[in-house]
């Protein structure tokens, strides 16, 4: 059933977007992420025009993260308390990343800009999670088998637990100061206005390797905060480019929220471990498509864009 | 009664009556729509355009006339940037502005155009897809700019936004015409001019005009109009419709686990 889109102009079939929505719904429940990383190159990809496509985005990630933190709340899996300050620097910093993003623009070459920040960080947070969670499975079935195991090891007392302005934070267990987590808000707010993305990939892993949050708390918090600075980008861009597509968020909002009920059910019965080495792959290979693109030759030497916008 | 069969017989005289010096044609046409209504299922349309060409005398034998018609939807500006690999990566690195490219164009005709058009009426009328995009000119500093008009039409032929088609166009005995131009799904909003030339020894002889406007409708109208006369309220109706989606799809979960 073709559906014609009013923002986007073009026409495309409603049970595609409907699908496309549902499988990074279950993504964005299982691991907490916003699934913008995914969705937004798959909307390029059916031909959605990319102002559109990222704008869009932010308004279905609102949708998929709220169903996804209600089934979290319910299971007190959502730090409140860290979400809040987190969300904090993630609206100063996305705020920033929305005049970094124009300033860039004005010199042209912002494409190639977000592409390799895309490239970066998939590529350094794949890599870091993917070993780190394999060592972890490995250390758990030597475990199973009875071997003797080495004690885990204290947590050393690193920079971040020198800082000032300690906080508890009773749902993570946590007595720390919100200098961390409010720095790791901003960075993933101006990553996430540049990216069109919601930031979650970012954000888990700084949670669980920087802050030492736990795993199944991480998820919900995430989304938590994701909901709030999605929702500001999604205003920002409805209210500056008209870029926003009502037709086409709400296809891949529909599938997009019945997604993430499954994925957070998925989720529960997945270990921490396995949940985390599976993200890490799912990152590693978007990160090796993106990587890959940058460096073949295209098929299509030009591409057209819109003048005036220079 | 006897009045009128007069002067139809009057009018058929006039018409027939023979005027072999400089024998002048022109284009009657018509559409079979005079608007297009972009709906919410729109899924492409398509076109007809048939009419008959009146002239003052007998068909000529010698050189027999042809059919043109073109359909170009709005034109603007188009920035067409080229990559280049620079440190091992593929990066956009020279921009060339065509001035006034059409979002849409079709061609359609009786013939192979090369026959049937010479190229300084092609100049004059802007007939074929190069011509029909207005380019004033690339900065010095590019080179191979002609490379970059060829790119646009590249990518909007792939697109299905340019076509051309060549012997399109059914003419009967020389009077009668009709043709079909597929309008595609992706079509803009906007007036759509529809050209018909009338050619004869490669020389345009007559020219027909007419305007379609393409418009969204409806819901599509409504969202369109919201999006950009209130966007502040847009954005928070986007919003408020992904809360309560995300909220109504979690609460109907929970019915069912239960």
């Amino acid at each position: 059933m073709q559906i014609y889109l009013p923002i986007a102009e073009v026409s495309v079939n409603a049970f595609l977007l409907l699908g496309l929505g549902g499988m990074v719904g279950v993504l964005s429940g299982m691991f907490g992420v916003g699934g913008g990383f995914l969705m937004t190159p798959l909307l390029f990809f059916i031909g959605i025009p990319p102002a559109v496509a990222v704008a869009t985005e932010a308004n279905q990630i609102v949708a998929s993260s709220f169903s996804g933190v209600l089934a979290h709340l319910r299971r007190k899996t959502v730090d409140l308390r860290m979400g809040t300050v987190l969300l904090a620097g993630g609206l100063v910093g996305a705020a920033l990343g929305v005049v970094l993003f124009n300033y860039l623009r004005s010199m042209g070459q912002v494409d190639l800009l977000v592409r390799l920040c895309y490239v970066v960080f998939l590529g350094i947070i794949g890599s870091l999670m993917f070993v780190e969670s394999l060592g972890a499975i490995r250390r758990a079935r030597s475990a199973a088998k009875g071997k003797p195991v080495a004690p885990p090891r204290r947590r050393e007392r690193k920079w971040v637990h020198t800082l000032p302005f300690k906080m508890r934070f009773r749902t993570s267990g946590l007595y720390i100061s919100i200098i961390p987590p409010l720095l790791v808000g901003l960075l993933v707010g101006i990553l996430a206005a540049i990216m069109g993305v919601g930031g979650g990939f970012i954000m888990v892993p700084a949670m669980i390797y920087l802050l030492g949050m736990p795993t199944k708390v991480v998820v919900g918090t995430s989304l938590f905060q994701i909901i709030f600075v999605t929702a500001f980008t999604t205003l920002l861009h409805a209210t500056t480019n008209y870029t926003v597509d009502m037709a086409l968020a709400v296809l891949l909002l529909l599938g997009g929220v019945v997604g993430a009920q499954i994925g957070t059910r998925i989720g529960a019965r997945l270990q921490a471990e396995q949940l985390r080495v599976l993200l890490a792959a799912l990152v590693l290979v978007v990160c090796g498509k993106l990587a890959l693109e940058l460096l073949l030759q295209p098929a299509e030497l030009y591409s057209l864009g819109d003048a005036g916008g220079h | 009664m006897a009045l009128r069969l007069c002067a139809l017989l009057g009018i058929c005289l006039a018409l027939i009556s023979p005027t072999p010096s400089a024998q002048a044609q022109d284009i009657v046409a018509d559409l079979s729509q005079r608007s297009v209504s972009i709906t919410a299922n729109f899924d492409g349309s398509e076109l007809m355009i048939f009419g008959a060409i009146r002239r003052d005398g007998p068909p000529q034998e010698a050189d027999p006339l042809e059919i043109i018609i073109t359909v170009s939807g709005p034109s603007e500006p188009v920035l067409v940037r080229r990559k280049e690999k620079v440190a091992g990566i593929w990066v956009n690195t020279e921009a060339v502005e065509v001035d006034a490219a059409p979002s849409f164009y079709a061609i359609t005709s009786t013939g192979p155009m090369a026959d049937i058009l010479a190229d300084t009426e092609d100049l004059r009328h802007r007939i074929s897809i190069p011509r029909a995009i207005r380019s004033v000119g690339a900065p010095q500093e590019v080179d191979q700019p002609e490379s970059f008009t060829d790119a646009l039409i590249r990518i909007r032929k792939d697109e299905g936004l340019y076509r051309v088609e060549e012997g399109g166009v059914s003419l009967q005995e020389q009077t009668l015409f009709r043709s079909r131009v597929a309008l595609p799904a992706n079509l803009v909003e906007g007036d759509y001019e529809v050209r018909i030339f009338l050619t004869r020894d490669k020389q345009v002889v007559a020219e027909e005009d007419t305007l379609i406007a393409v418009r969204k409708v409806g819901l599509e109208r409504f969202i369109y109009t919201l999006a950009h006369e209130q966007p502040l309220v847009y954005g928070l109706l986007s919003l408020t419709i992904a809360i309560v989606a995300g909220w109504g799809a979690s609460t109907a979960f929970r019915y069912l686990q239960s």
